[in-house]
């Protein structure tokens, strides 16, 4: 048990050497959906971070009575729960969002990085551990979310979080707020994120 | 007895009882806020739907919302129906309907003269037709062709070259998302003609 890492580490990992998006290819279905603007991005990445902290830490707790072969059943139900509150939540407080969002809230439930981190570290690791990784894990999916946003925002309609950023002159590439421009930007971005990997691998 | 499916799955079981129940908790706590927020949303469409785009900015409402119950055979349907008025004098209805589009439900407003007698105004508030094809039921060109249609006859929809009053051109390529906007609006009307001029005749005698 001592090889096994620990909570900063678990942080740490989640947010760039294990990046859930650009490492791990996971989730990629908010990732090309919900990207093309920052507002509805950094939304779906705070109900991510919400749902998979609280069902990480919540598979923490009952570990130990966990039923190897009834487990998935069991990430499943806890991750439902969770994402029903969430949906709840946005359509009572964000409501204009809640339905900008659309089916993808409730999608949350077979976004795999979830299941994904209840397997890998919630069933087996303490609360402290499942904490720092659910907290690791979602500012990565949140880096990758802001990233591809980004890109596609100012790109496609000159604007970032609804501000003008981009001067008039710049004709707005519509296609980029498009679906095409999702499958574009994460191509690119994760083209470049494995070339920088190679040359920091190449020098070390 | 550890063979036995249903103490293995007692963890199962608890959890789901532990869940529905906070689930349950949940929605009695946010539902009345979630209604509050879709009245909010018809509410607001309320002026533009029954005086037009161009006078909704500059006129205040009162809106009352209602329910109509329409019982035909053996079914029994329920609609959301908003009266405009303005200083005491009625200036039309909006009426909210919901019915099966090509890929999932359509839910719209339909906003109504003061008697009844034409559509005032059309806005889809939920859709999930085909984006590009079925999903322009949204857009105010084709919306707008609903204004002034009578409704002492049913919408007709055409493939191309309307011209009468209640025939509708339909969207290239979105024939059945058209037609199923259209069958919505006359099933509502035909429910809601009689018991909304019912009340018009109530409250001016």
């Amino acid at each position: 048990m001592s090889n096994e890492p620990t909570p900063l580490e678990r942080f740490l990992q989640g947010i760039i050497p294990e990046n859930p998006v650009y490492r791990q290819l996971l989730g990629l279905c908010p990732v090309l959906a919900v990207t093309g603007n920052m507002k509805a991005a950094m939304t779906m990445a705070g109900a991510v971070t919400f749902v998979l902290f609280c069902a990480n830490v919540m598979i923490s707790l009952i570990r130990n009575i966990l039923k190897p072969h009834l487990r998935i059943v069991i990430f499943t139900l806890t991750i439902a729960t969770f994402v029903t509150i969430v949906d709840r939540f946005l359509a009572a407080y964000m409501y204009s969002m809640s339905k900008a969002l659309g089916p993808y809230i409730p999608l949350i439930i077979v976004n795999c990085i979830i299941i994904c981190r209840c397997e890998v570290c919630g069933s087996k690791q303490s609360v402290f551990h499942a904490g720092a990784d659910a907290i690791g894990q979602s500012l990565g999916f949140a880096l990758a979310l802001g990233s591809i946003a980004a890109v596609r925002e100012i790109l496609g309609t000159g604007m970032f979080f609804g501000v003008r950023v981009l001067p008039g002159v710049w004709p707005d590439w519509v296609i980029m707020a498009l679906p095409p421009g999702a499958f574009f930007t994460f191509g690119l971005l994760l083209g470049a994120v494995n070339w920088f990997g190679e040359i920091r691998a190449k020098k070390n | 007895m550890k063979n036995n499916y249903i103490i293995q799955a007692w963890l199962v079981l608890l959890l789901a009882i532990f869940y529905g129940g906070a689930l349950a908790g949940v929605q009695l706590t946010l539902a009345p806020k979630i209604t509050e927020n879709k009245i909010q949303e018809t509410r607001e469409k309320v002026p533009e739907l029954v005086l037009g785009a161009d006078k909704a900015g500059t006129v205040t409402l009162d809106i009352e919302p209602s329910t109509i119950t329409v019982e035909k055979n053996g079914q029994t349907t329920f609609y959301s129906v908003f009266k405009a008025t303005k200083d005491g004098k009625l200036v039309g209805w909006v009426a909210k309907h919901t019915g099966q589009g090509y890929a999932d439900k359509i839910e719209l407003l339909i906003g109504m003269g003061p008697k009844v007698s034409k559509i005032t105004g059309l806005y889809i508030l939920n859709q999930k037709e085909t984006p590009g094809l079925g999903n322009k039921i949204i857009e105010i060109d084709w919306r707008s062709q609903f204004i002034d249609a009578p409704t002492s006859q049913k919408l007709a929809v055409v493939k191309t070259g309307a011209d009468d009053p209640n025939e509708i051109d339909a969207i290239t390529g979105a024939t059945i998302s058209s037609r199923s906007v259209c069958n919505i609006i006359n099933a509502a009307l035909n429910d809601l003609k009689s018991p909304l001029n019912e009340q018009i005749t109530h409250s001016t005698n």
